[in-house]
């Protein structure tokens, strides 16, 4: 293959890194609107295949049990600074599918799961699956108009989580909330550091 | 959706060939470390190199660091197969990349300080 260099050309160099942070929440919760509500770019779609193998089928025969799937994802991009991107991936609305989408989980800073409180079960599956692979994660209950209103105290029972971790009302349609939302996700992921890399001097500071 | 007709390139063309045709069939890229969150930028300022159409456009896409799942949802291909033409990219020397930094590296502090305060910013 020949390439043509040409005098003008000026080589690249590639100092910026990228995290992500995932936004996670069951079907039609919000997780696309939020993405979109503090995104610098509207919000792309990416997707991806993934090969599962098919249930109820003799499985000894090997790869003609495989299907293949396609799951789509929305996201978002916030230039943090000229070295730093952070990526914001919405789950797919499938879960079945997300669950088994090693890459889509691996080294996130975290995740937030958005609730409805018309139908909290639909995020449990979220909450179960970062607590397994052990991604710090905070609730957002989006406030749908309508919806009941609950104490966070109650959504948190419901949900069975820990009082650490963080749970939150918002309103993703608005930007300034779900920045918010991103903004308490961070400091408790900065707390949660501190006290991995400090345990005694963060027990000093909590008995202050 | 308006939403998903915003970023297909040629006007309203979807995609011209079947994904894995794209790849010529292979479904694995030849670099391992690639994931969505890598960072890819063209190696050099010079658009006119003798490579595919699909390779090509890339390049011009990445003449600033992009991240795989950009790529991928503006050619609108899956991530595996886009992958594999940036391997190729890759090997051949025209684009460079930069892995996501692992959660285990130690300055995850500044990291996580500096990410806090961009969203701040917002």
């Amino acid at each position: 293959m020949a390439f043509v260099s040409s005098e003008t050309s000026v080589t690249h160099a590639l100092s910026a890194r990228a995290v992500k942070i995932l936004i996670a929440g069951g079907f039609g919760v919000g997780k696309t609107t939020m993405v979109g509500s503090v995104s610098e770019i509207r919000p792309l779609r990416t997707e991806e295949m993934l090969t599962e193998l098919s249930s109820g089928v003799d499985d000894l025969s090997g790869v003609e049990d495989k299907t293949t799937t396609t799951v789509a994802l929305d996201f978002g991009r916030i230039t943090i600074n000229p070295d730093l991107i952070l990526y914001l991936f919405g789950t797919p609305g499938q879960e079945r599918f997300w669950f088994m989408w090693d890459e889509l989980a691996y080294e996130a800073l975290g995740a937030v799961v958005l609730a409805d409180t018309r139908r909290l079960e639909s995020c449990f599956a979220a909450v179960d699956f970062f607590e397994r692979r052990e991604i710090p994660f905070m609730v957002a209950v989006n406030c749908f108009d309508n919806a009941p209103l609950y104490e966070i105290h109650e959504v948190r029972e419901a949900l069975s989580i820990d009082n650490a971790i963080p749970t939150v009302l918002c309103d993703v349609r608005k930007r300034n909330s779900s920045k918010q939302v991103l903004v308490t996700l961070l400091e408790y992921l900065i707390g949660l550091a501190r006290s991995a890399t400090a345990p005694a001097e963060a027990d000093v500071a909590e008995s202050r | 959706m308006k939403l998903e007709n915003e970023f297909w390139f040629d006007e309203d063309a979807g995609p011209l060939v079947r994904p894995y045709a794209v790849a010529r069939g292979r479904t694995r890229p030849t670099r391992h470390n690639l994931e969505m969150t890598t960072l890819v930028v063209a190696a050099r300022t010079d658009r006119d190199v003798n490579v595919d159409r699909e390779y090509a456009h890339i390049l011009r896409m990445c003449q600033q660091p992009l991240s795989i799942a950009e790529v991928s949802a503006t050619l609108n291909l899956p991530l595996v197969v886009v992958k594999v033409l940036l391997s190729d990219l890759i090997d051949w020397g025209l684009v460079i990349f930069r892995s996501p930094p692992r959660t285990s590296d130690v300055p995850q502090m500044e990291l996580l300080q500096a990410v806090l305060d961009g969203i701040r910013k917002l």
